[in-house]
């Protein structure tokens, strides 16, 4: 398999607590992937482990076609959560410490592009807004023109206005030169205007990864009434989580072609609707249960 | 050059929201043949959206036969969706003012009029289509 980002059983474990659990994916290369999931899914350090800062437990993860780590890192980008930077530093110092410490760092590059956003490069760091230390953080990162880059929570802390400015920015670099982007949020809604793949993480489990129009178009919203065994209906792949109101149960489900099944109502899904479905924890048969119980 | 926008919360896919804004600027004339699209890097990080999805777009439109890529020159209109000229619609939009201040003063709200609209255009120009 070749590929961006590879994984082949990819196991990391902290003590006793297992942060990624025999994952194996490809993400192809020129795609801008949503990493989503829960605080402690896994999300920080698989992107740690693309880099070599985290090692696998067990199994391999590889990126543009070499090793994580050393080999591999002058191509991949990183932008740790919340943009850490060295507060105290100037945006130059900083680029300067960036083309001391990397191979390859495109110092032009990055002096044009930070004036471009209006940043002074003589102020401290510190004393720039939120929205300006992230652009910083991704014109670093950027400098080392990766073929990777992987970004971490990068919108938490911004504020909506922040937010569209980052994106805007980060387009404008994927647009100029094509590069893989995986950047790792928790909610799909932030990413969804830019990515073209989801990636799912739950309890260190790859639950879902897949093109974002592929996903919208094979997953529905099922509602019909109240269901004593799991319900087999034509055309249903997988019932991927299923909720109940009162005198009718609502089935997400994915699809290998035409649902034909007149108890059934069916309803087109939003990509947060099927990403919400493959984070929730919630397997058809106790609802059963719970139905027949009830009654 | 037309700016575009894109609604987070529409049905419509986002690549398909663009491609329905040039048609929109087609038929209402604020983008004739000759006019330049701006470029994919513009557009995406004007509206902040994934580059493939604005390639996808003017590829659709290219596909519709409206646009047509030129190597190194970027992406030009070659053909117009515009209709009749500006003074008649302004003259059939005063008609339909009348019309309307007409419906209000017989004391219809506006969802009414709306109402009265559709079910009187909808079966016209079904019965139109078909024949």
């Amino acid at each position: 398999m070749s590929g961006a980002m590879v994984a082949d059983g990819l196991t990391v474990r902290y003590g006793r607590t297992t942060a990624l659990d025999a994952c194996s994916f490809a993400i192809p290369e020129r795609t801008i992937v949503a990493l989503v999931g829960p605080n402690g899914a896994g999300k920080s350090t698989l992107l740690h482990c693309a880099t070599g800062l985290v090692r696998a437990s067990d199994g391999t993860i590889t990126v543009l076609g070499g090793p994580a780590g050393d080999p591999t890192l002058p191509q991949v980008g990183f932008v740790a959560q919340d943009a850490p930077l060295y507060l105290d530093f100037t945006a130059a110092e900083l680029l300067t410490m960036g083309a001391r410490l990397n191979r390859r760092f495109d110092l032009a590059f990055c002096r044009e592009r930070l004036a471009g956003l209006a940043i002074p490069l003589d102020r401290r760091v510190g004393r720039l807004s939120g929205g300006q230390r992230a652009q910083v953080a991704l014109c670093l990162a950027l400098a080392k023109r990766p073929g990777l880059l992987l970004l971490d929570e990068p919108l938490a802390a911004l504020d909506p206005l922040a937010r569209r400015e980052f994106l805007s920015a980060l387009m404008d670099a994927v647009a100029a030169e094509p590069m893989t982007v995986i950047m790792s949020s928790h909610l799909v809604t932030d990413l969804e205007r830019v990515c073209d793949h989801v990636m799912v993480l739950r309890a260190g489990r790859v639950s879902l990864l897949g093109r974002t129009d592929e996903l919208v178009e094979t997953h529905r919203m099922l509602i019909g009434p109240p269901q004593r065994r799991r319900p087999r209906i034509a055309g249903v792949e997988r019932i991927v989580s299923a909720s109940r109101a009162q005198r009718q149960i609502q089935l997400l489900v994915r699809t290998s072609g035409d649902v034909l099944h007149p108890e059934w109502d069916q309803h087109d899904v939003s990509l947060e609707d099927v990403v919400l479905a493959y984070l929730a924890e919630c397997p058809v048969e106790p609802l059963l249960e719970l139905e027949g119980a009830g009654a | 050059m037309i700016g575009f926008y894109i609604t987070a919360a529409s049905a419509v896919p986002t690549y398909m929201q663009l491609v329905e804004q040039v048609r929109q600027a087609l038929r209402l004339g604020r983008l004739e043949p000759g006019d330049r699209l701006p470029t994919v890097r513009e557009v995406a990080a004007a509206v902040a959206i994934n580059p493939n999805t604005v390639l996808k777009a003017y590829r659709e439109l290219e596909h519709e036969g409206l646009v047509e890529g030129r190597a190194g020159q970027g992406t030009f209109v070659v053909r117009s969706l515009a209709g009749p000229p500006p003074q008649t619609l302004d003259a059939l939009r005063a008609d339909l003012e009348a019309w309307v201040s007409k419906a209000r003063a017989a004391g219809l709200g506006p969802e009414h009029v709306k109402a009265v609209v559709d079910s009187t255009i909808g079966p016209l120009l079904e019965a139109e289509a078909s024949a």
